[in-house]
């Protein structure tokens, strides 16, 4: 019994708490257990919080004697992607740079997790600052992949992912800047959404890039998916990019099918280089969502091979603003013995941060300095425009789009470190949502050799209704979902 | 775009990074090859195409002027590498 319990879904967990079938406690000591058991081989978390975890439980467990409303995720363990700030809890973002870092606050995501009744349990490994597409940039050692530990969970949010996957948690946030949270979704074989720019507050995210970054959920299905967005969506005036629309019942309407619906299927996307079983798992998934009752239609978005230029030039611009913060004075690393202001400030951040956030720093500045910001920022912003407009045609003739994650599954640790450009190309099918601000998911459709294989859906803006229910649709028509990762 | 030894050094110290010799080098090589690899937006012609900043068309809200209880002094100090009570200390500046 309670193993299985592990395998449930985190809406079947909620309703076994308030009816009292399991306490909060006993199930947070279960998940507990199963990170204990685990996380030696695959190391998904940063930090477990276990006295606090099982305090919030037994919280939880007086609000149900005492008959109180305990919120719609009432005893679900959630794990929290180490770039998202958690009051009295060590956020790292995976660097030295934040090594003893302790926030003053909850980001607004995780305050509305507590307010909905979920158990924070702890902080997940991730690439340095967001920065990767393999958890391997983590200044405190690899994440590796649930179905093969000798291969990479994907990234930047690969600890959420892995997490999930192996049931260490029911439900995990991550972000997703150019891809972070869908690739690793992919590549572990779980649900990962990136919601619309805007949907989710990014207050308490630590910035990367601000006009791409987003928080999003992991999960095991598409309703707990649904459940978790009904929670965590919606203004915040902390963000003032967050979007004020009002926030849909995700869950309503979910099973409702895809008869009619158009979705769109771009050729650009099969790209050279793709495997043969990925292609066949995609196509097989594409085929679910036509067997479903969908209308399928080839499109076409032609600016696609110009997606990872424009990105890893708006990107690191971002990002070397961003990142300007980290000066040794207010928080985080400071060298020894500075001889002056310049030296604390130059060699804190050398030590501080890794390769992979000084290159990228540096390719900021570059694109920003004078004499090179029309060049390469500006020219970058008027690409991003085109991009944007192949996505708004496209959207005038279906109401999803259907295409790969990656082109590959799970690659090796250590195959792809020495060759960032290499590793940058990995991005390209997922770039495009970021850089249009629309909502993507990635959800299980087959398996390649033993590895997961995830489909890619893609909406309009503020479309995630349309894109839950054909990710359902699909869920529904998937015959492996019950296969097991760890 | 061919990146020298000499213009890393010159990023890096816009960057505030003291980066060490062997980093130099590798980074030369490095953002070269990325460099020659963006550049191929140069085969699309932009003239008069509108840079996209943000995607979300939003105005910058403002909220009620009610008065909010910042972080306190204590909170705001506790993460910083070297301070007293009152400030955060740093190397001489004058």
């Amino acid at each position: 019994m309670s193993d299985d319990l592990l395998f449930e879904s985190a809406l079947s967990l909620r309703e076994r708490v308030v009816s009292k079938q399991i306490s909060a406690s006993e199930l947070t000591g279960l998940f507990l257990d199963r990170i204990a058991k685990t996380d030696a081989t695959y190391r998904a978390f940063l930090l477990v919080d276990r006295d606090s975890a099982l305090a919030q439980a037994r919280a939880i467990d007086g609000a149900i004697v005492r008959g109180d409303d305990v919120g719609p995720l009432a005893g679900v363990p959630v794990a929290i992607k180490d770039q998202i700030v958690t009051r009295g809890l060590r956020t790292t973002c995976a660097s030295r740079m934040l090594e003893g870092f302790v926030p003053p606050y909850d980001a607004t995501v995780v305050d509305r997790l507590r307010r909905a009744g979920a158990i924070i349990i702890g902080k997940t490994n991730q690439d340095e600052f967001a920065m990767g597409s393999s958890t391997e940039n983590s200044a405190y050692g690899p994440t590796r992949n649930p179905w093969d530990p000798n291969r990479v969970p994907g990234g930047s949010s690969g600890g959420s992912a892995v997490a999930v996957a192996l049931r260490q948690v029911p439900l995990a946030l991550g972000t997703d800047t150019g891809g972070s949270i869908r690739q690793p979704a992919s590549l572990c074989g779980v649900v990962g959404l990136k919601p619309t720019y805007g949907r989710v507050s990014r207050f308490g995210a630590v910035a990367f890039a601000s006009s791409l970054d987003q928080i999003g959920p992991f999960a095991n299905t598409v309703p707990d998916t649904a459940a978790i967005m009904n929670v965590i969506a919606g203004h915040d005036p902390n963000d003032s990019t967050c979007v004020p629309a009002a926030v849909p019942d995700y869950l309503s309407g979910l099973d409702g099918g895809i008869a009619g619906i158009k979705v769109g299927v771009p050729r650009e996307y099969f790209v050279p280089g793709m495997t043969a079983g990925v292609e066949s798992a995609i196509q097989a998934g594409i085929d679910r969502l036509r067997a479903a009752g969908a209308e399928l239609v080839e499109i076409s978005l032609p600016h696609t091979d110009y997606c990872v230029a424009t990105y890893y030039i708006i990107a690191t611009a971002e990002a070397s603003s961003n990142l300007a913060r980290y000066d040794g004075v207010r928080y985080g690393y400071r060298a020894k013995e500075p001889k002056d202001l310049y030296d604390m400030y130059s060699r804190s951040r050398d030590e501080g941060f890794g390769s992979e956030v000084k290159r990228r720093i540096m390719l900021g500045t570059y694109v920003l300095s004078s004499g090179y910001y029309d060049a390469y920022y500006r020219k970058a912003q008027q690409v991003r425009t085109l991009i944007r407009q192949d996505f708004d045609a496209a959207f005038q003739k279906v109401d999803v789009i259907a295409c790969p994650v990656s082109p590959v599954t799970a690659f090796k640790l250590g195959e792809m470190v020495e060759d960032p450009l290499q590793m940058y190309l990995m991005d390209i099918l997922t770039i495009s949502c970021n850089l249009a601000g629309l909502p993507g998911i990635s959800v299980p459709c087959g398996f390649s050799d033993n590895l997961p294989v995830g489909l890619q859906l893609l909406a309009k803006p503020l479309g995630e209704t349309v894109l839950l229910r054909t990710a359902r649709a699909h869920e529904m028509a998937y015959p492996d979902s019950a296969r097991r990762a760890g | 775009m061919k990146i020298d030894a000499d213009e890393v050094r010159r990023i890096a110290a816009l960057s505030r990074l003291a980066l060490t010799g062997a980093e130099v080098e590798r980074f030369a090589t490095q953002l070269s090859s990325i460099l020659d690899y963006v550049s191929k937006l140069n085969e699309l012609p932009t003239e008069g195409v509108e840079p996209t900043s943000h995607v979300m068309p939003l105005s910058t809200p403002l909220r009620d002027d009610v008065a909010a209880r910042p972080l306190t002094r204590e909170a705001a100090l506790a993460n910083g590498p070297s301070h007293d009570e009152f400030a955060f200390i740093v190397p001489r500046v004058i």
